[in-house]
């Protein structure tokens, strides 16, 4: 095989396909959180965002203690031990947001709106929260081995000019949402709260019939969307780094990726999750490089070839959003809810 | 309490707000916050005309804000006649590239039937289309861009009266809701919500990332005002012999040195506090002749058809009522108000800077404003505009003054005391939120409820 | 008297009462069919039962004991049933879960039950790992009654539950009923198709504008020439 052709590859999978895993697994995360309030509590949460940013403030200070404590994991970076410690935050973050805030219009039936509206109170307040804690500035919380392989070590490894870097917190992301993932769908499909989460989605007045108490159904669908915002947000920091604002523009990816994998259905937020990542990353990425691979010398593009800006890649999840809503307004999966 | 003595009393807290900030700050921070109330109110109008009137939940406001303010900029600033000269054309021909490519994804969407074929065409032409905006667009942009970069690289505006742009501006939001409007208005409240949030996202990252149109985030300053300069104030002997008369009193009896120090410092001062309400003058006019015509729309026939539509949907379009059409004209009614708000918020502060425009600031709490005051209640949202605008300004200094009250009995260089001072700056949010879920809650239909019959 | 009985009923959502002095019983091992024209209040009747209305006046007593201020879920514990007329069945949950999700509150094995649910209706189990939204209308309804069998009931209260499906399965599911009641159980039925019904119900009541009109067996039903005319087409 030509030696460029796999220049070429190694060129794609280090810059767009292994961030866009990281990427999509983080979304996908965030993007089920979203779904499942959306399937139980039938409204669409704007404060999920800044419950993922909260949830990492304290990974974050749990990850300071025990590095003050010399507490470590040596080759892992210490966040992974604070993330209990992080999810109970986030859980209880939520369940205090439902209880003062979300429950009080619940059980008046209050119109989906007006649980959105609250929920922007909500963020707001979760936002200021973060803010005052640990400051609107970058922190850094990742350490152990920032590499699994890096370019340098891939290159003389592999004899190739292009280097592959995968970096340990790329690995765990991956590891981490493959597990949450699998134990929520073990979750919902094999137990008896899990079940009763499923039927609550799909015919509320039936499930209450059956004798499912919606009130423990709610406190379970809040724990699992803050354990899930926790996790994803945690990663999220320690793939990239933490600023409480970012998280807030995280919420609009999220919700495309919810919403194009047709909203309530869990299975399709992670493929939204996926998609909306390799869409944002492969549309903002300059091809010239992989181009002067695969292209005979005459044929070579001499300008970026990058089909948008990296400034537009919040807006490429927006139009991947718009697109579905138009062409198949349910979403691309439809039919099952949860 | 009725609903005049509710708004009466709201007003008059605001005024005592007003007056103890210039008493305890300074009347010139007064006027500031003030002035900033003035647009805020205008542009809750504006939300509250989509959201009040019509039931729409637009998460997009700081788009047409943001868009009013490109037209401050668009109008106001002196063309730069060698990027025109460079880029003109070129830009001419991809507007006409952009045309014929948007002819080309039209023509297969029109002509096929629906299905995998078209779908295929349309992408395809889609894609062709890109192509060919790219090839007259990108050299065009390096063009403009090249133009003297560090001062302009832009193609300017039209050299107008700044004032003229906020009818611009509301023209410009107008438009864009239209656009957005034919994508989004079909769509579930919800999902109309989070396509709004995310249109306006993309319209800030357009904003931010097209220096050839508003020199992106290299920010455009020194605009044209509307109201004459400090400067030029203190030079003029009209002012400087009102100042003298209105000061009489403290000038009197002072040596030759001292009246001219003292002069000096008051015309300084009166020239600040005359130039803020010149704008609260034109504001206020603004807000005025907007809140006359939303309060005759609201009480007109068509008012009472969006609040049918409001209330049922299905009822009124049962009734025949074209629901998709009237909430499309809130929509652009609505917008258009954001958008003048916004042209005047950028002529206040004689500069645009798209890295300042997020959601927190010009959207939500917009709604914030409005669902304070009271949706639907036009004198609400103007009144939720100025006592939300006042707490937002407000809490950060009145934070840091409890916090150093509180720890006022620590060391200077205490952790904590310093950990408070740096966390008191972000207490706003807190606050906004707060306010926005009591208000909620024991008040749910604002200060001042909607008031006409349903 | 009765096992199940609603006695003098007033009420409705809000507003005018739909129930004006309407009385319904039922017993273990019959079946009892409420028949009217539309808007006589023959569901709001059972909902009434099951304690989806609000009663102004009146009782509803089972085994004897009022049950008046029970939520429908309470009553679910003491042994009844409801099947609603739609949305009767979780549609994205499959056959089974299906059934699972009516012995929802059981803690005992669910095995033998759902055994019977498969003898009564066989196509069930052929079924039990396919979608409840996939199923035909017949399917469903079946489904909808094996789920609501699950919890064990002496009361089972069906609520139209041939609309909308063809004459042929219609025959059919009223034949599963007749085996239904025979295992004991107190069988009360809304219908639309009243001939039909009648002809399978021990008793019937005919109820006008939330009152009742006529009461008795129902073949005196189906040979009362007033009641053919008026509510049986002829």
């Amino acid at each position: 095989m030509d030696v460029d052709i796999v220049n070429a590859a190694v060129l794609l999978a280090n810059f767009v396909v292994v961030p866009a895993i990281a990427y999509g697994s983080q979304l996908a995360l965030g993007a089920l959180g979203i779904t499942l309030v959306y399937g139980i509590l039938r409204f669409a949460n704007f404060s999920h965002g800044d419950l993922m940013a909260f949830g990492t403030m304290v990974a974050i200070l749990a990850t300071w203690q025990f590095q003050a404590w010399g507490i470590g994991l040596g080759l892992l970076p210490t966040a992974l031990l604070a993330l209990p410690v992080a999810i109970a935050g986030a859980v209880i973050a939520a369940l205090a947001a439902d209880r003062t805030v979300f429950r009080f219009y619940r059980v008046r039936r209050s119109a989906p709106m007006v649980l959105s509206i609250a929920s922007v109170g909500v963020m707001f307040v979760l936002n200021g929260v973060v803010r005052v804690i640990v400051g609107p500035d970058d922190r850094s919380f990742s350490d152990g081995a920032r590499y699994l392989i890096n370019a340098r070590e891939f290159k003389t490894l592999t004899g190739l000019s292009e280097g592959l870097s995968i970096r340990t917190s790329q690995v765990l992301t991956l590891a981490l949402a493959v597990l949450a993932v699998a134990a929520l769908f073990w979750f919902l499909r094999y137990t008896r709260a899990g079940k009763a989460m499923r039927a609550y989605s799909d015919n509320e007045d039936l499930a209450l019939l059956s004798g499912v108490e919606p009130d423990r159904v709610v406190l379970l669908t809040w724990v699992i969307a803050a354990a899930l915002a926790a996790i994803a947000g945690t990663l999220y920091g320690l793939d990239k780094s933490f600023q409480p604002f970012t998280y807030l523009q995280l919420l609009l990816p999220m919700f495309a990726a919810a919403i194009v994998g047709g909203i309530g259905q869990p299975l399709g937020a992670i493929a939204g999750g996926f998609l909306v990542a390799f869409s944002e990353i492969a549309i903002t990425y300059p091809y010239k490089k992989f181009l002067h691979y695969v292209l005979p010398e005459n044929l070579r593009p001499d300008g970026l070839v990058q089909l948008l800006s990296t400034d537009y890649k919040l807006s490429v999840s927006f139009a991947i959003l718009v697109v579905v809503l138009l062409w198949r307004p349910a979403g691309l999966f439809r039919g099952r809810v949860l | 309490m009725s609903t005049n003595a509710r708004a009466a009393f709201g007003f008059a807290v605001v005024a005592a707000a007003l007056l103890a900030v210039g008493l305890g700050q300074s009347w010139s921070v007064s006027l500031a916050v003030l002035n900033l109330c003035l647009i805020s109110a205008v542009m809750a109008l504006g939300v509250n005309i989509q959201w009040g009137y019509a039931g729409l939940f637009n998460v997009g406001t700081m788009a047409f804000a943001a868009l009013g303010g490109l037209a401050a900029v668009l109008v106001s600033q002196p063309p730069v006649h060698a990027a025109v000269a460079a880029g003109g054309v070129k830009l001419l021909a991809a507007g006409a590239a952009a045309c014929l490519a948007a002819g080309l994804v039209w023509y297969p969407y029109r002509r096929l039937p629906r299905g995998a074929p078209r779908a295929v065409a349309v992408a395809l032409a889609a894609a062709v289309g890109f192509f060919i905006v790219g090839v007259f667009f990108d050299p065009a942009v390096e063009a403009i861009e090249a133009v003297d970069p560090s001062t302009s690289g832009y193609l300017g505006g039209l050299g107008l009266p700044i004032v003229l742009s906020w009818a611009v501006g509301g023209l410009f939001a107008a438009g864009a809701a239209w656009a957005i409007g034919r994508v989004a208005l079909g769509l579930r409240a919800d999902y109309f919500a989070i396509a709004t949030l995310g249109i306006s996202e993309i319209v800030i990252a357009v904003l931010k990332n097209e220096d050839w149109l508003a020199r992106g985030v290299k920010n455009v300053t020194g605009l044209d005002r509307p109201v004459p300069y400090e400067v030029d104030l203190q030079q003029a002997g009209w002012f400087v012999d009102l100042v003298r008369s209105l000061n009489g009193k403290t000038l009197a009896g002072l040596t030759e040195a001292e009246y001219a120090g003292m002069l000096r410092d008051l015309t300084v001062e009166a020239s600040g506090i005359f130039v803020k309400l010149c704008y609260a003058g034109l504001f206020l006019a603004v807000l005025l002749v907007v809140l006359a015509l939303s309060e005759r729309a609201l009480r007109s026939p068509w008012g009472r058809m969006m609040r049918a539509i409001r209330d049922n949907e299905t009822a009124a379009e049962a009734l025949g009522k074209d629901v998709y059409r009237r909430h499309m004209q809130v929509f652009v009614l609505g917008s258009a108000v954001i958008g003048v708000a916004g042209a005047m918020l950028v002529t206040l502060d004689g500069q645009f800077t798209p890295n300042s425009y997020n959601p927190l600031r010009f959207t939500f709490l917009i709604w914030v404003m409005v669902i304070v005051g009271g949706s639907g209640n036009n004198l609400g949202a103007v009144l939720g505009g100025f006592i939300v605008w006042i707490s937002w300004i407000e809490a950060e200094p009145l934070a840091l003054w409890t916090v150093d009250a509180v720890t006022a009995a620590m060391a200077s260089d205490d952790p904590i005391r310093a950990r408070l001072i740096e966390g008191a700056a972000h207490v706003r949010p807190i606050l906004m939120g707060t306010i926005l879920l009591l208000v909620m809650r024991f008040s749910p239909r604002g200060v001042i409820p909607e008031t006409v019959g349903r | 008297m009765s096992y199940l009985a609603g006695d003098d009923m007033y009420g409705g959502y809000g507003g005018a009462d739909i129930l004006r002095g309407c009385t319904v019983s039922v017993d273990k091992g019959e079946i009892v069919v409420i028949v009217g024209p539309n808007g006589a209040g023959k569901s709001t009747a059972m909902k009434a039962l099951f304690g989806m209305v609000r009663l102004r006046e009146g009782d509803v007593r089972l085994a004897g004991e009022s049950i008046a201020r029970l939520t429908p879920q309470d009553r679910v514990k003491l042994g009844m049933a409801f099947v609603p007329q739609s949305g009767n069945v979780f549609t994205t949950m499959t056959v089974q879960e299906n059934l699972e999700m009516g012995a929802f509150l059981r803690r005992d094995d669910i095995s033998g039950s759902m055994e019977r649910v498969f003898d009564l209706f066989p196509v069930l189990e052929e079924k039990r790992r396919q979608t409840a939204g996939e199923l035909s209308g017949g399917q469903r309804q079946q489904v909808a009654i094996g789920r609501a069998l699950m919890t064990r009931p002496d009361v089972l209260m069906l609520d139209e539950p041939t609309a909308g499906v063809s004459p042929i399965v219609m025959d059919e599911l009223f034949d599963r009923i007749l085996e239904i009641k025979q295992a004991g159980i107190a069988v009360l039925m809304v219908e639309q198709n009243a001939r039909q019904a009648l002809a399978i119900a021990d008793r019937g009541f005919v109820l006008v504008t939330g009152e009742n009109r006529y009461t008795g067996s129902g073949r005196g039903l189906l040979a009362n020439p007033e009641v053919r005319r008026s509510f049986l087409g002829g």
